[in-house]
């Protein structure tokens, strides 16, 4: 019998960069508006990962004139046309959620510096 | 022609559409079958094929009676028999020659029959979706089915009453099912949609009738 995540592994998309929990990743989603497509950028904290080979998803939360945004991204859905990292964070834990009760300051997340 | 198929559930996973919506999905690997008996009007009084599914490893320790039989057939032993009834006149299946999976086509329809996953002993809610009651304010009756009947008349409880009990672990068909991918050389049967039992669960997948 085949495994599942065998048939999955061809399916996967290889061409996203690596990021993880507490990074500001800038996603590029593909927008369908008619006929016309276009990229929207949508710029945030990833606050959790969820594996699970094709069913990989990444939660991208920003805050929006003062309101705060969460995004569920298929990790390998087609509509992403690219992430890019833009800072990494020093976090500990995996799942991030303790951001939503938090606001301004306290809701900062520390750049981890590689030196 | 035989209108179905043998097959083991493989899992749940998601396509993906063109414009990024998301499909639920299952992967069935569906045969390869051989036929292994063939039943007819004259004989049993109905047409109709037996079919066993071919795995690997093949089951090492078979008895004596099913040897015979699948000698009779020239194939190999099998876990899984079923039988696939035949449209009436239909008669062009051999024995020993093999079904397989590109009989059918994207965007084909099937019913899919499973047994499905046991729950043991469940409640009244569970089972037949009960309200039950509140969980707070002083409540005092939660999950319990409440009045069964009624007093005097009838003196019992009316057959039939839904009740807690066993549940799950039955024969279930789920029908009409959207076949979203057939890949012939793997011998694999994606369809749209949650198919009936846990994953290495056996199943039997007709064709729709429509």
């Amino acid at each position: 019998m085949h495994s599942l995540s065998e048939l999955e592994q061809s399916r996967l998309r290889t061409d996203h960069p690596e990021f993880r929990v507490g990074d500001t990743v800038r996603v590029h989603v593909k927008i369908r508006e008619g006929e016309k497509e276009r990229v929207q950028v949508f710029e945030g904290a990833v606050i959790a990962r969820k594996e699970g080979d094709l069913r990989s998803s990444f939660t991208v939360r920003k805050t929006s004139f003062g309101q705060g945004v969460e995004r569920i991204f298929p990790l390998h859905s087609p509509i992403i046309d690219k992430i890019e990292r833009v800072r990494k964070g020093r976090v500990r834990r995996a799942k991030l959620y303790y951001l939503r009760s938090r606001r301004g300051k306290a809701a900062k997340i520390k750049e981890l510096r590689d030196y | 022609m035989v209108n179905g198929i043998l097959g083991v559930k493989i899992g749940m996973t998601q396509l993906f559409e063109d414009g990024g919506r998301v499909v639920p999905a299952t992967v069935i690997q569906a045969g390869p079958c051989v036929v292994v008996q063939k039943k007819t009007a004259d004989r049993e009084g109905y047409d109709a094929v037996q079919l066993g599914l071919i795995e690997l490893p093949p089951p090492k320790r078979v008895g004596r009676p099913m040897r015979g039989h699948f000698k009779k057939a020239k194939a190999g032993p099998v876990r899984f028999l079923r039988e696939l009834r035949l449209s009436d006149g239909v008669e062009d299946t051999a024995v020993g020659s093999k079904v397989l999976v590109d009989q059918f086509s994207d965007s084909d329809e099937v019913d899919v029959t499973g047994v499905s996953k046991g729950k043991g002993f469940a409640g009244v809610m569970k089972r037949h979706n009960f309200s039950g009651g509140v969980a707070s304010h002083g409540s005092m009756f939660h999950r319990a089915p409440g009045s069964i009947g009624a007093s005097a008349f009838p003196s019992r409880v009316l057959k039939g009453m839904k009740g807690a009990g066993h549940m799950g672990q039955r024969q279930v068909t789920v029908k009409g099912l959207k076949v979203v991918r057939v890949d012939a050389e793997k011998n694999l049967l994606i369809v749209k949609g949650a198919v009936p039992g846990a994953n290495g669960d056996y199943l039997i997948v007709r064709r729709n009738r429509q």
